[in-house]
């Protein structure tokens, strides 16, 4: 397989375990190790915080493969990121049992709106495999059904994005309602355990940290997987000229549905590790406004690259999370801003401007040689589409 | 077969239209036949109840002045655009009327766009692999699927016909106008279809790839059918055993080349306005 | 709400005009001989009477031959009585003015007293409505008169009056009798009802299945109404976006917040009439305020093309979210600037509405939409088919490359159409200032729709917008009466994928070799 491709780096492969030591070793020490007053300590805050980014960086990682690579823009990521967020958030809600303000097994939003039994489609989300299984086949399963009808009818570029769009627009109406039972604008919240384990103990935080960063690094393995197979080469061919794609003998609307699901279950992954560690999920994280965001982390991080797109995720919201504390009125400003100087100026990210940095300081070298880049990221370099 | 059709063929005045003929040989003999297509764009008969038909393993010339129908007709064949009306037969008797382009890929139809289309963004070596003949093209046979080595000598050996030995490893998008108009001749021959369709070949290539060209298709005539539309005559004489000429989206003359250039009727729409058209 | 403020305008003039001392004399009451005086002088000493008995036949005594000009006197009374008297004094004060506002020169004070007087269950003022319809000119004036003297009527003795009301309550198609006509039938339905409340009942019954079915008309006339005038709001927004999609392949995701632009410039417009103008001279503000709608949005088009979009001309996704960016700018900038909500207050002659049958009210606003859309449809239709830019416009759309070769100025073409396309989104949001308020948030409100639009009309046609915009627009109101509005937006998605099913590129593809 490797005759055809252009050769990878060998130092990307040495980077991706750099930084999957650091994420997975040397932050959790950092947590645990220095005395609190210390300024290597990483606070609990902190630590769960970053956790949330990394989360993130999965749904970035989907969200990558549609649009980065296949060329498809989905403006509706944040629907299955909540599908799975709900289908884990829906497991907790259940375990607070007795514990919730009014004292009942019910859900205490329920009990508020006065519903007197437990909606049918809430009760095998008691058992934890359960939610854990759904949070990742339900989002697939409607992205299965909504882009197999979608792609079936050869909706692309700009209409999809506009649909899917609708598509945020309207799941975000849908779970605001009461009658869904899903807890309207309040969500759910209120989590005080997760298989047994108290959520507020930093010591489950620091579990779920740690089993966050293990998902993201399978998930960018896995997605590398399918970027370097022969599928991924049609992805990216999808993305270059589907007309000639057709005509090389392949169906473009499968390798698309296959794709859009793929970015799903990402996102159903994302929504799943998110809601134990944040607490909370409401609609407010999956209307039009929260998936465009997440394009944005893509753009920022740099298209059509598995690294860039976590690296997008979680330095947008490492920046929002400091300048909502400090300047809240000034934030639509600069994620506004964002998108307009990303795709106008640096259409390949940060990845691009390390890596033409590096270019850089490469050619400058006496034997500086010829840059080699792999067709797959120099796609990026053209800034096509 | 394809002596006996050219026979036939010589027979007929020129200018007797090629319904008759098709009543007049049996169409089981040809690889792609249509009968009485037409393609209506909003009222604009872009194909004009056209009957075609090609033999196997013929190399078939279609020429006319701008706006005749040429790329209507291959659009027709591979499925891009519906006629309004008519048959398209492929084969013996599979009807393409109704079959999605991919289908009829499947089928062993292969087309070779007027401007260049290739993957830029993938190598060389990637454009070729994908467009190989290969039992599955679905999802998870291209997810799973290795390269065996035979298919490794088959993508090779094309590099070579083409030309583009030692570009297999960069990127398609930065190859020359003709190396990617070659690639994309590598990349159909790869499919190995039984009747490839090729729109305007030589476009924007020096006259010594336009000859390679040329030879390069006759050599893969001996294997399979091949539909050429061409705008440059003097390819056309290289390559050309039949030549069929368009207008207003239906033929007008069908035969070898000196037999079309003496029509009068194509004196008068095509060939007096040949320099032009280009 | 613009009503009930001119009512309390016209309610508090009225009421000065009868403290300042006037006599009144009603020109319908002109009929009816004066009373001796002495009898109303007796009657007015006997209403703060503790007798009952005495009391109500001095009220009644009043009510038949008193007016209003004993307001003022029965007032005074009041202050310094016990509370059962005050509370006796009460409706018959009530009736009174009621009685001398069916005078009044306004409509709608006429009407609204009408209603009071038939809801006051005393059939003694069924006289006086009468009178005052005889000379009454509004139609709908007259209607609610007839209405209230019917509802006075069941309050009737005798059977066959009352029977004969609920048949006339039937065919005035009255809902403001059905509650009564309710009370009749099971008031027939009870064991010991007698044969008589038992015939009542029964023309009850007829009278409130006529209403009800009556209703439903007019229910499915106001929610046609509601549709079309959604439509219109939906098409003048899509218009310059389906303009611009066709022109350029590029879909303006800050479409909205030019609209927006639009509904604040009208909004400052205002402010500056408010600040400099005579007050007399206020609703000319609405009239200036669309060129500087037009003018304002188009001029933030023209700089957003210049700035932004050119420099991702034939890349519509990074388009579309570099709009959007700009989107977040500008409604944020809004936010900051404006606060949170401010609103337009209508001119004069937009405000109200008009009645075209019974139970069916058309507000002015909405009417002046649907107007406008035509309009709009009609002038973009001229400037597309008519005018030299439009020709290029088509030109560019059909094929660009061609249009440059011919020496159209390919560049200048899309800078101005899209300046223009946004300052029909200035518009749209000029008209939307009489519909709701002004908020940072207004163009998202419906900006999801417009796309909608666009994507199911397809390019290239002003038909496909048209007919897409009525199509939404319309199942939207027709979903909401049942399901609600979120499902409506539910049921809408689903209709426009499967409809894509049919129509991949909307209702008017461009067919041909540049089709794709």
């Amino acid at each position: 397989m490797s005759d055809g491709t252009a050769d990878k780096n060998r130092s990307g492969g040495m980077a991706f375990w750099a930084v999957g030591a650091i994420l997975l070793v040397v932050m959790p020490l950092l947590n645990i190790l220095p005395p609190e007053d210390s300024w290597f300590h990483l606070s609990d805050f902190s630590l769960n915080r970053f956790g949330k980014f990394l989360a993130f960086g999965i749904l970035a990682l989907g969200l990558d493969l549609i649009w980065g690579y296949t060329g498809i823009l989905s403006l509706g990521q944040g629907v299955f990121f909540g599908l799975g967020a709900y289908c884990m958030g829906m497991h907790l809600m259940l375990t607070i049992g007795k514990e919730s303000v009014y004292g009942t097994e019910m859900p205490d939003f329920m009990v508020w709106n006065q519903v007197k039994e437990l909606p049918l489609f809430w009760k095998p989300f008691y058992s934890f495999p359960v939610a854990v299984i759904g949070s990742i086949l339900v989002p697939m399963a409607f992205a299965l059904v909504f882009g197999f009808f979608a792609f079936r009818s050869r909706i692309k570029g700009v209409y999809f994005a506009i649909i899917t769009q609708a598509l945020a627009l309207v799941a975000w109406l849908v779970f605001n309602r009461n009658d869904t039972n899903l807890g309207g604008t309040n969500g759910l919240t209120d989590f005080k355990q997760v298989i047994g384990y108290r959520l507020s103990e930093p010591s489950t935080q620091l579990v779920l940290y740690i089993i966050t960063v293990l998902c993201l690094g399978a998930s960018y393995l896995f997605c590398q997987w399918i970027i370097r197979s022969r599928a991924g080469r049609v992805l990216v061919a999808v993305r270059d000229s589907e007309k000639r794609v057709v005509f090389s003998g392949y169906t473009p609307a499968n390798y698309k549905l296959f794709v859009f699901v793929v970015a799903a279950a990402l996102a159903g992954l994302a929504g799943m590790l998110y809601a134990p560690q944040v607490g909370i999920i409401t609609p407010a994280q999956i209307g039009v406004l929260p998936s465009l965001e997440m394009v944005i982390w893509v753009a920022v991080g740099g298209r059509a690259s598995l690294a860039g797109a976590v690296l997008g995720a979680v330095s947008v919201n490492y920046g929002r999370s400091v300048l909502t504390n400090y300047f809240p009125e000034l934030w639509p400003f600069i994620l506004g801003g964002l998108f307009v100087l990303v795709v106008l100026l640096f259409p390949d990210g940060l990845i691009g401007m390390m890596r033409k940095a590096k270019s850089l300081l490469s050619r400058s070298k006496p034997d500086g040689g010829k840059p080699v880049v792999p067709a797959e990221k120099a796609a990026v370099l053209e800034g096509k589409r | 077969m394809g002596g006996n059709r050219l026979c036939l063929l010589r027979k007929l005045p020129c200018w007797r239209g090629s319904a008759e003929m098709a009543e007049q040989s049996s169409f089981q003999n040809s690889i792609i036949y249509l009968d009485g297509v037409t393609v209506d764009y909003d009222g604009f008969k872009a194909l004009n109840n056209l009957t075609f038909m090609v033999d196997y393993k013929e190399l078939r010339v279609v020429i006319g002045p701008n706006g005749a129908g040429k790329t209507t007709l291959l659009d027709v064949i591979c499925g891009k655009t519906k006629a309004a009306s008519g048959r398209v037969v492929f084969g013996r008797d599979v009807d393409l009327k109704g079959k999605h382009e991919d289908e009829i890929v499947a089928l062993g139809i292969g087309r070779k766009f007027q401007a260049p289309s290739v993957y830029g963004f993938l190598s060389v070596w990637e454009n070729l692999d994908l467009s190989l003949k290969r039992s599955s093209k679905g999802v998870f046979a291209t997810l799973f699927g290795k390269s065996t080595a035979d298919e490794r000598v088959r993508i090779e050996k094309n590099l070579e016909t083409i030309g583009l030995k030692d570009y297999a490893h960069t990127r398609a998008g930065s190859l020359s106008h003709g190396q990617k108009q070659w690639l994309e001749i590598g990349m159909v021959i790869l499919q190995d279809p039984s009747l490839l369709l090729v729109d305007e070949p030589v476009a924007g290539m020096t006259d010594e790839e336009t000859e390679q060209t040329g030879q390069l298709l006759q050599s893969l005539a001996e294997k399979q059918a091949i539909i050429v539309i061409e705008h440059d005559m003097e390819f056309v004489r290289q390559i050309a055993r039949v030549v069929t000429v368009l207008h207003e989206g239906t033929v007008i003359c069908e035969g070898s080349v000196e037999k079309v250039q003496a029509d009068d009727r194509v004196r008068e729409i095509y060939l007096g306005r040949q320099k032009v058209a280009h | 709400m613009m009503i009930s403020l001119g009512r309390t305008v016209a309610a508090l003039s009225l009421a000065l005009f009868l403290f300042s001392g006037h006599s009144w004399s009603i020109a319908a009451e002109g009929a009816i001989t004066a009373p001796p005086i002495s009898s109303i002088e007796q009657a007015l000493g006997q209403v703060a009477s503790e007798d009952e008995s005495v009391r109500s036949a001095a009220i009644r005594l009043l009510i038949e031959q008193g007016d209003v000009s004993l307001v003022p006197r029965l007032e005074e009374m009041r202050a310094n009585a016990s509370r059962s008297i005050r509370q006796a004094i009460k409706p018959l004060m009530d009736l009174l003015k009621n009685r001398a506002k069916l005078a009044s020169p306004d409509s709608d004070v006429r009407r609204s007293a009408a209603t009071d007087l038939g809801s006051s269950g005393n059939p003694s003022v069924i006289p006086w409505l009468d009178a005052a319809r005889v000379n009454e000119s509004n139609k709908w004036v007259r209607y609610t008169m007839e209405e209230s003297v019917t509802l006075l009527k069941l309050a009737s003795d005798d059977p066959s009056i009352i029977a004969a009301a609920a048949e006339k309550l039937g065919e005035l198609g009255s809902q403001n009798g059905v509650p009564v006509l309710k009370q009749l039938v099971a008031a027939g339905a009870v064991a010991e009802a007698t044969e008589q409340q038992k015939t009542v009942a029964m023309a009850a019954a007829a009278a409130i299945v006529r209403i009800e079915s009556w209703g439903a008309w007019s229910n499915a006339i106001e929610t046609l109404f509601r549709g079309i005038s959604l439509s219109s709001i939906l098409l003048i927004m899509s218009l310059g976006l389906a303009i611009v999609f066709g022109l350029m392949g590029v879909i303006n995701m800050a479409h909205g917040e030019l609209m927006m632009v639009g509904a604040y410039a009208t909004f400052v417009t205002q402010q500056f009439f408010t600040a400099w103008f005579p007050s007399d001279m206020f609703d000319w503000y609405f009239p200036v305020a669309l060129p500087v709608a037009f003018l304002a949005a188009a001029g933030s088009g023209f700089l957003l093309e210049a700035t932004v979009i050119r420099f991702l001309y034939g890349r519509p996704l990074e388009t579309m979210l570099a709009t959007w960016g700009v989107s977040l700018v500008l409604m944020q900038a809004a936010r900051v600037y404006f606060g949170d909500l401010t609103a337009v207050v209508a001119p004069g002659p937009l405000r109200g509405g008009m009645q075209v049958l019974v139970g069916v009210y058309l507000p002015y606003n909405r009417i002046f939409i649907i107007a406008l859309s035509i309009i709009c449809v009609l002038g973009i239709y001229f400037a597309l088919f008519k005018s030299n830019l439009g020709l290029r416009v088509r030109a560019v759309t059909q094929n660009r490359n061609m249009s440059a070769c011919l020496g159209i100025p390919t560049r200048k073409v899309d800078s101005y159409t899209f300046a223009f396309g946004s300052g029909l989104a200035g518009i749209a949001g000029w008209a939307l200032t009489m519909v709701g308020n002004v908020d940072p948030g207004l163009g998202q409100n419906y900006i999801v729709d417009a796309f909608m639009v666009v994507v199911t009309g397809g390019v290239g046609k002003l038909a496909g917008t048209i007919v897409a915009s009525l199509g939404i627009g319309g199942l939207n109101k027709l979903i909401e009466p049942s399901f609600g509005a979120v499902y409506g937006k539910v049921f809408i998605l689903v209709m426009v994928i499967l409809f894509l099913q049919w129509r991949p590129s909307g209702l008017f593809a461009m067919k041909g070799r540049n089709a794709d």
